[in-house]
């Protein structure tokens, strides 16, 4: 095992990471805040990822593609807000889980009658070959870029939450919802600015990563609970906790899958190493959410006073 | 949460005649139901009462945590599918007697439950949604690991449960056969039900579900009261879990995934939460939808969304509470 390969699997880990934060961000501001378990927010990462691949090949332009996506995303995200997920605030989790499940289903096969159950998505010509880091360390350029858009998303999210006065409304709403409201915020009308930046954001990692997994239906369903361990893992309602979990998560997944196979060969046979790699690997990620649990059940950057 | 069932203890003793009535017409159909469907060429229908009874089992027993117990599990798959992989591990390994796939399901899915709930039972609400979730999680991926029995592929059985007992033998590859032991282990469970939440043990557990503060401070041993229900549930999904692959003769790790776990959240809550038709109801209601949607669309799965969001919506109770305010005049 080389340097070259951790440091290579610990970028992919960081990208991954990254990617898995936008989509904790939305997640955690509308569970933190509005206390509202919304399983439908994968779909809209499905729906960005369609909506990118069905624009990249319209334009021509990958570029075109994902922004026109992820402003179609954005507002589609808004009237789901306001047209129905507004109306579940009140409600509670378990009408929540059967309302926004029963959208899972509509958003999938709705997906599946538009556009068929997957759709062609190719990173561009210009950065579909390597690009050297080190002397030595080839790394793919549209990696590269994902793993720039995540920092650069990231730290545009940081600034939003923590310098703008909408960035306090929204914090004052994850610390003590009642109190904003009687302070005079309007949450609600907040909301559903929230949660349209939210989808987004979903619509950008689906996007991106569209090129290097699949665009197809169901993606949302795997990566969702994923983002949910991670809400957990970094306190309900903290976008810096969703940061720091996504990027733990996101570590434990790529360099346990690849590096552990490595690390059990010395010790295991080959093929009982590759077959017990990837499954320590997936279920270290769930592990890791129970340990931190145990230790701080608020999770590591608990939002709420 | 408890009105329905105030206004239908009230109304007990005049309706008490009618209610028995209803139960043996729904009794006498359920056990006709495989000579009907006979008598109109319809044996094709009796795989699809089986599955409906099996998931009915199940959600019965995801009812028993989530509506009785007042614990919201995100990961109730782990024991239907922990029984489901111990009956078809055993089949496979060729081991043929029910008995002893009973016994081991029952076990088995109960220690699961044990080790699970004594976990998650120290966290609370959407804490305890997640990490139960988490749970399953980890038992969906390690069955995907588990190449020597299918791994993602799953895992396919030739034969089935073989119950024998001297010169009896029940054997559940025959359709009639599995079809009512299913429906004899879903009326016991009823029953069970029935019996559970007016008794000594199940006031307890009704009383810490709405206000467990106050149960503690009564007295009552509320962690350890959830425990014992949340293992109950475990060994009956468990044994959802073996008819389900008796029925199937096939068992993956999508029996473990998440989504099944939803499947058994919506089937209660449509159904009616803490109600004790609530899972029957829920899963029939379901899985006819489904069929009958197959029947004229590719897109089954987009118009059962639309009913459940009704359903959301319009009946906040579930099927079974609209039908219970309908039935029963309001007295509280």
């Amino acid at each position: 095992m080389s340097g070259f390969l951790v440091l290579e699997q610990a970028l992919n880990g960081l990208q991954f990471g990254l990617m898995l934060f936008l989509l904790a961000a939305g997640l955690t501001l509308v569970f933190g805040v509005m206390d509202m378990i919304n399983l439908a927010h994968g779909s809209l990462y499905m729906v960005g990822a369609f909506l990118a691949a069905w624009l990249t090949a319209l334009t021509g332009s990958f570029v075109l593609g994902v922004v026109g996506a992820v402003a179609l995303t954005a507002i589609f995200g808004m009237a789901l807000e306001a047209g129905l997920l507004r109306t579940l605030y009140a409600r509670d989790h378990l009408s929540q889980v059967l309302a926004t499940f029963a959208l899972i289903l509509i958003l999938n096969d709705g997906t599946k009658m538009i556009f068929g159950n997957d759709l062609p998505l190719s990173a561009p010509a210009a950065l579909a070959g390597p690009v050297e880091l080190l002397p030595g360390l080839q790394y793919p350029a549209y990696r590269l870029l994902i793993l720039g858009v995540g920092l650069a998303l990231a730290l545009l999210l940081w600034l939003l939450v923590q310098k703008t006065r909408m960035g306090a409304l929204v914090r004052a709403g994850a610390s003590n919802r009642e109190m904003a409201t009687a302070m005079g915020t309007d949450i609600p009308r907040l909301f559903t600015i929230v949660f349209g930046i939210g989808a987004a954001l979903c619509a950008v990692a689906g996007a991106l990563l569209g090129p290097l997994l699949a665009v197809q239906v169901g993606m949302g369903e795997n990566i969702l609970i994923l983002a949910f361990v991670v809400i957990v893992i970094g306190g309900i309602g903290s976008i810096r906790g969703a940061l720091v979990g996504a990027i733990l998560v996101g570590a434990i997944d790529t360099l346990g899958r690849t590096l552990l196979q490595h690390v059990l060969r010395e010790f295991l046979p080959p093929q009982w190493a590759s077959a017990a790699g990837p499954a320590i690997a997936s279920i270290a990620v769930y592990v890791f959410m129970a340990i931190v649990l145990a230790i701080r059940p608020q999770g590591l950057f608990p939002a709420r006073a | 949460m408890t009105a329905p069932a105030d206004a239908r203890a009230a109304a007990a003793p005049n309706r008490l005649g009618l209610h028995v009535a209803a139960l043996a017409l729904l009794g006498a159909a359920a056990l006709a139901l495989p000579w009907l469907l006979g008598a109109f060429g319809l044996d094709f229908y009796l795989s699809l009462a089986t599955r409906i009874v099996v998931y009915a089992i199940a959600a019965t027993s995801l009812n028993l945590v989530l509506g009785y117990g007042g614990m919201v599990s995100f990961g109730h798959a782990a024991f239907v599918g922990v029984g489901a992989y111990v009956t078809a591990v055993l089949i496979s390994e060729g081991t043929q007697s029910g008995f002893v796939h009973l016994v081991a399901t029952l076990a088995i899915s109960a220690l699961a439950a044990l080790v699970i709930g004594a976990i998650s039972l120290r966290t609370r609400g959407v804490y305890f949604i997640m990490i139960t979730l988490a749970f399953a999680q980890m038992l969906f991926y390690l069955a995907n690991s588990v190449k020597g029995y299918g791994g993602d592929e799953g895992l396919s059985i030739r034969t089935r449960s073989l119950f024998a007992l001297g010169g009896w033998v029940l054997d559940l590859k025959q359709p009639l056969a599995i079809y009512y032991v299913a429906l004899g282990v879903l009326a016991l469970a009823l029953l069970a039900l029935a019996r559970f939440a007016p008794s000594r043990f199940g006031r307890a557990v009704l009383a810490l579900r709405d206000d467990d503060v106050r149960a503690e401070a009564l007295g009552f041993a509320t962690y350890r009261l959830k425990l014992v229900v949340f293992v109950v549930a475990g060994a009956l999904g468990g044994v959802a879990g073996a008819l389900s692959v008796n029925l199937q003769g096939y068992v993956s790790p999508n029996v473990l995934h998440w989504t099944q776990s939803g499947t058994l959240m919506v089937m209660v809550i449509l159904g009616g939460v803490a109600t004790v038709w609530g899972g029957l109801v829920g899963a029939a209601v379901l899985l006819l939808l489904q069929e009958v949607l197959a029947a004229y669309t590719e897109h089954g799965e987009f118009w059962t969304g639309w009913v459940l969001l009704g359903v959301v919506l319009f009946a906040r109770r579930g099927l079974v509470g609209v039908l219970l305010r309908r039935a029963a005049p309001r007295l509280s």
